[in-house]
């Protein structure tokens, strides 16, 4: 930069203060792996693969299988993305194409609101608010219509894996609507005005050319909120439960990776025990930094397609 | 394309743009139903008490949370103190020096990949670092794990702020002599001022509704914090173990915490939020 004139010490000092803060997010991130996979060491040779495949849970024979922590993170975060991805889609669409600003603006700013909410909050009125309505209202309106179907079995008390599920939903909604909107609006307006021009109804040029046009970044919008919903903690262990049985109706009480390390971490003194919660959560990590580092290659080829 | 009769395709365009609106609103209910019934249920339990006695047994009237707020600001400022500035600084690599380098596209992909990982293996993380080899929790743990997510937070918005700054005004400084990093300090951030204090804000507000990283660092503890070197008492942490507790007055209680955290963060963000929009028109 400054060829002419002295370069000062002060500009190496600083240059490389800032490159050691910058190195030290990688050591944090090299540093995470490194101490979950050294404290797992002993639950990983002892179960080895079993340790996914069997679901046994007994701190007093200290026998570990995790089947029913994995299989609740990704049936509850299942719910979550097929109720959070299509309204999070005719959300951005209200937001970008069809509300006149004067209500697109106070939308949007609600539905940063609903992101600014603390999960903890969102587990208090989970567990004490939404799970009885849930209870008393649509569970048993579910088990009589659609009772044949085994989702839709167990005990209707509201707590459980649809309700843990649906609220999943609503704190994931606000990180991928706003995404979403983000790439609605980064589609060239030409575009769509040619697809007006012929005479396309609103829908039409939502469905063949914005969706088509960003359908990169909508994948990416909904791989950042798949990251958020395997990991998100207090919100799912009000309402999930916590229950280490397997099964495939939804109203039963089941647990996540997460709900399992909030419930019993603190409480694990065996080392057996303690390290098999770590590996637990080691999954955990791995399966978000495989979702998240996919999210951002998606979302970074499509601001270089885009020039945006 | 194959034709279809006009009164169709109106339709099941008349059709979405109901169904979008339909969500919009119910995003909305969501938020009212939540708001409405925390502040409800919270306003209850708020006292003279609440807010200065320590937590009494469960059935003995007259217990507050007051320790819980204290423990919870300690923690939260020593999160700010540890996090802020190499957060900071990492951005400020990112965005000044370090543009076009290896290292910048490496940390620039990890402080995006940290900003998903979930708080709770963050305080498990803390917990192997700092909590297992001293053998008991401390508000040091605590505020260690709220500054590693902090950290990704405001890196990011340091890089994005000063990202918007204007080339010229680099120059400017540079041209006048001033070297490398007093131009970044004294004219780059200072341009940037509003958003970076935004920025940081938001993550402050961010993480002080974080229950997660706490439960196995700084856990929590019926007394006042004497020192940080022990188990702190804090509020999110007070309202998971209250509201899972089956006394009454307790479950009251966790829910006037709740209207306390939900207040404090949402204040802070619709605050920031409309005062960096007055700041930057």
């Amino acid at each position: 930069m400054a060829k002419l004139g002295k370069i000062s010490g002060g500009d190496l000092v600083f240059k490389t203060l800032t490159g050691v803060c910058a190195a030290a997010v990688l050591v944090i991130m090299a540093g995470l792996f490194y101490e979950l996979f050294r404290l797992s060491w002993p639950s990983i040779q002892k179960f080895g693969l079993s340790f996914f495949t069997r679901n046994e849970w007994n701190p007093v024979t200290q026998d570990f299988g995790a089947l029913s922590s994995i299989w609740g993170t990704l049936v509850s975060t299942a719910i979550a993305m097929i109720i959070a991805i299509p309204l999070s889609l005719v959300i951005a669409l209200f937001l970008v194409e069809l509300a006149p600003p004067i209500i697109a603006k106070p939308v949007g700013y609600a539905i940063e609101l609903l992101a600014a909410i603390p999960s903890i909050i969102y587990g208090m009125w989970g567990l004490f608010v939404f799970a009885p309505y849930m209870a008393e209202h649509v569970q048993p309106f579910l088990s009589e219509r659609l009772g044949f179907i085994p989702l839709f079995t167990g005990p209707p008390i509201g707590i459980g894996m649809l309700s843990a599920g649906i609220i999943l939903a609503l704190m994931i909604l606000p990180f991928v609507a706003a995404v979403m909107r983000d790439v609605f609006q980064m589609v060239p307006p030409m575009l769509k005005e040619s697809a007006f021009g012929m005479g396309s109804t609103t829908w039409e040029v939502t469905a063949k050319v914005t969706v088509r046009y960003g359908i990169v970044g909508l994948v990416g919008a909904s791989f950042l909120g798949l990251g958020r919903a395997i990991g998100e903690t207090m919100a799912v262990t009000f309402v999930i439960g916590n229950d280490h049985s397997l099964s495939l109706g939804l109203f039963n009480p089941a647990n996540t990776i997460a709900s399992t390390l909030a419930n019993e971490f603190a409480e694990a003194s065996e080392p057996m025990y303690l390290s098999s919660l770590v590996e637990l959560g080691l999954v955990l990590l791995l399966l978000t930094f495989v979702v998240q580092s996919l999210a951002q290659l998606w979302l970074r080829s499509i601001n270089k397609g885009m020039g945006a | 394309m194959k034709q279809r009769p006009a009164t169709c395709r109106l339709a099941l365009d008349a059709a979405v743009r109901l169904l979008s609106g339909l969500a919009a609103v119910l995003a909305i209910l969501m938020l009212g139903w939540i708001m409405l019934e925390v502040a409800r249920k919270g306003v209850a339990a708020l006292d003279w008490n609440f807010f200065t006695k320590l937590p009494t047994p469960p059935g003995i009237a007259g217990g507050g949370v007051a320790n819980a707020i204290l423990g919870s600001l300690l923690v939260t400022a020593l999160a700010v103190v540890l996090g802020v500035p190499v957060g900071m600084l990492a951005g400020i690599y990112l965005a000044e020096f370090g543009l076009h380098t290896r290292l910048a596209a490496a940390v620039r992909f990890t402080v995006n990949v940290m900003m998903g990982v979930p708080s709770i293996i963050i305080g498990m993380f803390v917990y192997a670092l700092l909590v297992l080899p001293v053998g008991h929790f401390s508000g040091y743990a605590g505020g260690a794990a709220l500054a590693l997510i902090m950290l990704p937070i405001v890196a990011r918005t340091t890089e994005d702020m000063l990202g918007l700054v204007p080339n010229t005004l680099r120059e400017s400084a540079l041209a006048l002599g001033a070297p490398r990093w007093k131009a970044t300090l004294g004219v780059v951030l200072r341009a940037a001022k509003a958003g970076l204090l935004t920025g940081t804000i938001l993550a402050v507000a961010r993480v002080s509704g974080e229950t997660a990283p706490l439960l196995f660092t700084a856990m929590n503890s019926p007394y006042w914090p004497r020192s940080l070197g022990q188990p702190t008492a804090n509020l999110t942490v007070t309202i998971f173990n209250y509201a899972m507790s089956p006394y009454d007055d307790w479950q009251r209680t966790a829910w006037g915490a709740s209207l306390l955290i939900m207040a404090a963060v949402l204040a802070v963000t619709i605050f920031t939020r409309w005062s960096f929009r007055e700041a930057k028109q």
